[in-house]
C-alpha cells in the first residue's frame, strides 16, 4: 500500500535532532515500555506474523500514522489487531473490562520462565526453496512498477529504476504473503541502486542505495 | 512540538494513551492473553539495555582477529552467534565494513528494523520521520547533523533494511590503536557508529 509509512525521500520533515547516545533515555515515557512490552507480548500469542502487524500499522490513517510517536502507533494498531483477529470485542477494549462469557480458547501465553527462550530462538524467516534463483549477483535488475493495495516492501523510490544484485540471501517468508497470513518463501536479493538514477544528477555520483527485494519485485531490466 | 528535542515526530503525549495502555494490560491479563510477569521480565531484560556493547565486542572481534574477520564477512549470522548474540530480529545479519573510501549507513525507510541482538531497541531518532525520509536521499546531510563529515571521494552506501535481514556496520579502526586488546578497543565503538552515523571514536588524548 501506498501508505504513509513509505517515507524513503521525502523532504518535508525537517531536521533529525539526536539526542546525545550517552544520555538518550531507553523510553521517554513509562507507558512506552508498556506499549512494547504489550506488542511483544501479543505477538507472542502467534495469531498474526511481524508481517501483519507491519500492516494493521501502515493502514493508519496517515494524519494519525504522521502525528503518531513511534510507540502510540505501535499501541494503536496493537489495539486494532486485537479486536480484528477476535482476541478481544470493540466493547471490552472500549470499556477494558473482560466480558463476563469465559473464552473457552486456550491461548499461547509468553510466560516469565520462556521469554528469554523465545527472544533467544527468534523466528527465523529462511525457506528452503525447490524453485532456484532466477537472478545471479552482477545481474541488473528492474524493481517493478507495482502498486499493490496491501503489504509491500517494495519501497516507492525504488519502483521502476534498474539496479544490480549484489547478495542473494536464498529463499525467505514473502512479506507481501505473509501479511495476510500466508506463509511462503521466495528468493531474497540485496540490489544495489545508484544515488543518480533513483534521485538524479545532483546526487553523488559514486553513492548508492541498497534495498532488499523478493524476485517477485524484479523483472529484467 | 513537547518533543522536538528528541528526534521523534511526536507532537505531544495524549494524555490518553497512558490511561489506555494500563487499561489494555489489565484486560489482556483478566482474559488470560498476558502475564504481567512476562511482560515485565521481557523489558528488564539486560540485552535491551546493553545491547550496543554486544554490537561492539563483534567489531573489537573483528578488529583484532583476522579470521573472525573473514568468518564475519561469510557469514555474519553465525560468526554473530559464536559470540551467544542472538535473536529475535537478529536472525539474518549481515556485516558492512566501512573503509578509507567507503562509509556505510543503515536505515529502515518503512518501519524501524534494526538488529536487537548486537545494538539492543532503536534510539528515538532512528524510528523518526526525518531519518527515515532523508536517509535515502540525502545521507551526507544526515551525517552532517551527526558531525560526520565525508570527503566527496568517499563512497556513501546506504542499506534499507526492508526485510529481514539486518545490518551491522563495521566502523573503521581508529588510528593508534595498534596492539590495543578487545577490552581497550570497546569503549570506541558507539551505538552510532555500528548504525554508521559516526565514525569509532578517535583514541583520546590522555591514553595516546
Amino acid at each position: 500500500m501506498n501508505g504513509p509509512h513509505d517515507m524513503g525521500g521525502m523532504q518535508a520533515y525537517g531536521a533529525i535532532n539526536p539526542e546525545p547516545e550517552a544520555t538518550e533515555p531507553l523510553f521517554h515515557e513509562p507507558w512506552e515500555r508498556k506499549a512494547l512490552a504489550l506488542t511483544l507480548a501479543c505477538g507472542a500469542l502467534g495469531k498474526w506474523s511481524i508481517d501483519e502487524a507491519r500492516s494493521v500499522r501502515e493502514s493508519l490513517e496517515p494524519a494519525l500514522y504522521t502525528s503518531s510517536s513511534y510507540y502510540q502507533k505501535w499501541f494503536e494498531a496493537l489495539s486494532r489487531q486485537i479486536v480484528d483477529k477476535g482476541l478481544v470485542t470493540a466493547d471490552e477494549l472500549e470499556t477494558a473490562t473482560a466480558s463476563p462469557t469465559p473464552d473457552a480458547t486456550s491461548h499461547r501465553v509468553l510466560t516469565a520462565d520462556a521469554v528469554d527462550k523465545v527472544y533467544s530462538r527468534g523466528g527465523p524467516t529462511n525457506i528452503d526453496l525447490d524453485n532456484a534463483a532466477i537472478y545471479r549477483i552482477g545481474d541488473r535488475v528492474r524493481a517493478r512498477n507495482m502498486n499493490p493495495v496491501g503489504h509491500t516492501r517494495i519501497p516507492r523510490y525504488v519502483r521502476g529504476h534498474v539496479g544490480e544484485v549484489v547478495l542473494w540471501h536464498g529463499g525467505h517468508v514473502f512479506a507481501d504473503d505473509s501479511a495476510i497470513g500466508i506463509r511462503r518463501g521466495e528468493h531474497l536479493y540485496t540490489v544495489k541502486f545508484m544515488a543518480r538514477d533513483l534521485w538524479g544528477p545532483e546526487a553523488p555520483a559514486g553513492d548508492s542505495v541498497m534495498v532488499d527485494l523478493w524476485e517477485p519485485y524484479l523483472e529484467a531490466p | 512540538m513537547a518533543h522536538e528535542h528528541r528526534g521523534d515526530d511526536t507532537t505531544d503525549t495524549p494524555s490518553g494513551v497512558a490511561l489506555r495502555d494500563q487499561a489494555l494490560e489489565c484486560l489482556l491479563v483478566e482474559k488470560g492473553l498476558g502475564d504481567p510477569t512476562a511482560l515485565d521480565v521481557r523489558v528488564g531484560r539486560g540485552d535491551v539495555r546493553v545491547g550496543p556493547r554486544n554490537g561492539a565486542h563483534v567489531v573489537a572481534r573483528a578488529w583484532t582477529d583476522p579470521d573472525y574477520l573473514e568468518r564475519l564477512r561469510t557469514d555474519a549470522t553465525a560468526a554473530i552467534t559464536e559470540l551467544d548474540y542472538t535473536g529475535r530480529q537478529g536472525e539474518h545479519m549481515v556485516v558492512v565494513e566501512n573503509g578509507p573510501k567507503v562509509h556505510n549507513l543503515v536505515v529502515c525507510t518503512l518501519c524501524s528494523c534494526y538488529p536487537w541482538p548486537v545494538l539492543g531497541l532503536p534510539p528515538a531518532w532512528y524510528k523518526s520521520s526525518p531519518y527515515r525520509s532523508r536517509a535515502v536521499i540525502d545521507p551526507r546531510g544526515v551525517l552532517a547533523e551527526f558531525g560526520t563529515e565525508l570527503d566527496d571521494d568517499v563512497e556513501v552506501k546506504v542499506w534499507d533494511s526492508t526485510s529481514e535481514v539486518r545490518f551491522l556496520v563495521l566502523p573503521e579502526r581508529p588510528a593508534g590503536t595498534d596492539g590495543w586488546t578487545e577490552e581497550q578497543l570497546i569503549p570506541l565503538i558507539s551505538r552510532n557508529s555500528m548504525i554508521g552515523v559516526e565514525k569509532a571514536r578517535p583514541v583520546p588524548e590522555t591514553a595516546a
